[in-house]
């Protein structure tokens, strides 16, 4: 089911009452389109599980309106929705057993709606069987890892057949190597059902890899929404630039004269048709090219070889970072002289911005968007 | 290793002393005593060992008395007062302005002398020649005669005991019961609710379950507590239990010992140790039930 939501703000009272209400969601407005996956990202505090929260219904909205296709449930009770909310910790009633804790949701079915014992057992069953947790049923929750835990949450979520799925955090909980396999898991069940699932994390790695379209959130504003390597290619403010990429982008404290951008002493690109200014530059690491002639020069400090690629760590003027790092092919053998590296820029990997409110600089014919 | 034992029994040393001089050594010490036939304090003398002083006390209308007092105390306030408290620990949880202060008020009775509180029910519920007492008139209100709930039939003095009895243990378990209901996570009410759970179902099957640890402890604490009654008899009716049939088991153990009929210590011993059995019974009955209804 298509998710709509229109201008919605939620604010908090402060515990101190002389100080100005907490704006946890402004003025939030978009669509997730039917029967994909969407990350909520963004650092923490930055109102995405408040979001959750408001289109699950266990927090009501300020202002604004929420609609689950036509129907506008901005003021409906959690339990009309139609959702399935994942929670962070799972939240899975540690007295009952797996089985239990599935078929629990369909217990409070009444009148028409009222299930058999029997019918109840099989929906678990099935729910059970799509998250590979059925031979588990008679264990207790406190017998289960975490990943398998994980997996009764989803199930009982699922269980009532819900039009949207929310996870909160969904592997937060969880080890490295598991997160990774979770992640695939979730997308697999997501593909199955073809639900609507809505997914909040902090951990940019995971909404890039799995989500259909990422919502990249600051202090209760959206930054950006959009497909996750779209969002990385051209981020459209200095937050989601320097938010997504691991390793995190290179920003730089530059300024354009004579439509060259500088960075410190070192005129690095030509950009046609911009007026001088001062620029905040961001630098992917794979943007690099070694190049003897190139047009960046900076202090090498250390190299890393991690497998097929190889870092490059340096200093630079008009960095704000102590360091810089490059990313290059591990085969690249690097030449410096007197211990200066020299590079050329992928200009489609620099992004501009202005310095008063962070916003996204246009150069170039590679950039489309305007 | 050898050397860590000793040291580790001589770290223990002084709490073994001084359990074993005051608690082991008197525990070990009734129980002889409960056998010993004619025992005299005076002359530290006793005629033989046996059981007659079972039998004795087990012929004694006021023992009997006592015993039946007792189980109907504890049978009566034990499962109300746990239940009210929990009432009230819901209600108390589920409002958040002057929450504070309720608690407070509720616990007041823990911190108040029994005896003093005893006199205020004692007030509240005894006629006197100028008045009927508070209680009666309330009851007159709804046109039933008074009754001298202290003076009179026993059914009468038993409802003062056993309201009085809930009143005291209360507070005590509202205590115990609002962390409890409080230290329940919210993410579980929260699942509840998106899945369209009623409340009374939330009750039984998340909150219940989820408490039932703190209960039973309340539940055997409570039936420990009412079976070793005494103070609370004594701030209603006075000293002389045996004459109004309001004595308990400590009650008749107490006056064995040191009423104006007393100077028995063995009889008082045998209704100690009786009491002993009772109480571990019902105890060992608590924990195999529990351990059926109480979770993880």
């Amino acid at each position: 089911m298509e998710v709509v939501l229109e201008h919605v703000t939620k604010k908090f009272k402060n515990r101190d009452k002389k100080k100005d209400d907490i704006i946890a969601v402004n003025d939030f407005t978009f669509t997730i389109p039917d029967g994909k996956l969407i990350g909520l990202l963004g650092p923490s505090g930055c109102g995405k599980s408040t979001t959750l929260n408001l289109i699950c219904g266990l927090l009501t909205v300020d202002s604004g309106k929420i609609y689950f296709g036509d129907n506008d449930v901005t003021y409906l009770a959690p339990e009309h929705r139609g959702v399935g909310l994942v929670f962070q910790n799972y939240a899975l009633y540690p007295h009952m057993t797996v089985k239990e804790n599935i078929i629990f949701p369909l217990g409070n079915l009444k009148g028409k709606d009222k299930l058999t014992k029997e019918e109840m057992n099989n929906k678990a069953l099935e729910v059970a069987k799509l998250v590979q947790i059925e031979e588990l049923m008679d264990r207790k929750p406190n017998e289960l890892s975490g990943g398998q835990q994980q997996r009764v949450a989803i199930a009982r979520a699922l269980v009532k057949m819900p039009s949207v799925l929310l996870l909160d955090e969904p592997l937060s909980n969880l080890d490295a190597r598991l997160r990774l396999k979770t992640r695939e898991e979730i997308r697999r069940i997501q593909k199955k059902t073809g639900l609507t699932t809505i997914f909040v994390t902090h951990d940019q790695d995971e909404a890039m890899s799995i989500c259909d379209h990422i919502i990249v959130m600051k202090d209760g504003l959206v930054m950006q929404i959009g497909r996750p390597q779209e969002v990385y290619d051209n981020p459209e403010n200095l937050f989601v630039a320097k938010f997504l990429g691991n390793p995190p982008i290179n920003t730089f404290k530059g300024y354009i004269k004579d439509e060259i951008l500088y960075l410190g002493q070192d005129g690095v690109l030509d950009v046609k048709g911009l007026k001088d200014q001062e620029v905040y530059v961001g630098i992917r690491p794979e943007a690099f090219v070694l190049d003897e002639s190139g047009r960046l020069k900076a202090k090498l400090i250390h190299e890393e070889v991690m497998g097929r690629d190889k870092s490059i760590l340096f200093a630079h003027e008009g960095a704000e970072s102590d360091t810089i790092r490059a990313i290059i092919p591990s085969d690249t053998v690097v030449s410096s002289k007197d211990g200066i590296v020299s590079f050329n820029l992928k200009h489609h990997k620099v992004f501009l911005f202005n310095v008063s409110d962070e916003s996204r600089i246009y150069f170039g014919v590679d950039h489309g968007k305007q | 290793m050898e050397s860590n034992n000793k040291k580790a029994w001589l770290y223990l040393l002084p709490a073994i002393i001084f359990l074993g001089f005051f608690m082991i050594y008197p525990l070990i010490d009734v129980f002889v005593y409960s056998f010993e036939e004619g025992y005299n304090s005076a002359s530290q003398s006793y005629f033989g060992i046996g059981l007659y002083n079972y039998e004795y006390i087990l012929h004694d209308p006021y023992f009997i008395q006592a015993l039946k007092n007792t189980f109907i105390l504890v049978l009566i306030t034990v499962p109300l007062s746990t239940i009210f408290s929990l009432l009230i620990s819901l209600a108390l949880s589920s409002i958040s302005k002057l929450r504070e202060l309720f608690q407070t008020i509720y616990f007041l009775p823990y911190v108040t002398n029994t005896l003093a509180v005893g006199l205020v029910f004692m007030i509240l519920f005894k006629p006197t020649a100028y008045t009927d007492g508070f209680v009666n008139m309330l009851i007159g209100l709804f046109g039933i005669n008074p009754v001298d709930f202290i003076d009179g039939p026993y059914w009468a003095k038993m409802l003062v005991l056993c309201i009085y009895t809930i009143w005291v243990v209360m507070p005590f378990k509202i205590l115990i019961l609002t962390s409890a209901l409080a230290s329940v996570n919210e993410d579980y009410y929260s699942a509840a609710k998106i899945d369209g759970t009623s409340k009374f179902r939330t009750f039984f099957k998340i909150t219940l379950p989820m408490i039932s640890p703190m209960i039973f402890y309340l539940v055997i604490t409570g039936f420990i507590g009412a079976f070793k009654a005494y103070s609370d008899a004594v701030a209603l009716f006075g000293t002389n239990l045996n004459a109004a049939e309001m004595n308990t088991i400590v009650g008749y153990i107490y006056d064995m010992l040191y009423g104006t009929a007393g100077g028995y210590p063995s009889y008082a011993s045998a209704a100690a140790i009786v009491l002993f059995v009772i109480v571990l019974t019902i105890t060992c009955i608590n924990l195999i039930v529990s351990r059926k209804h109480v979770h993880y």
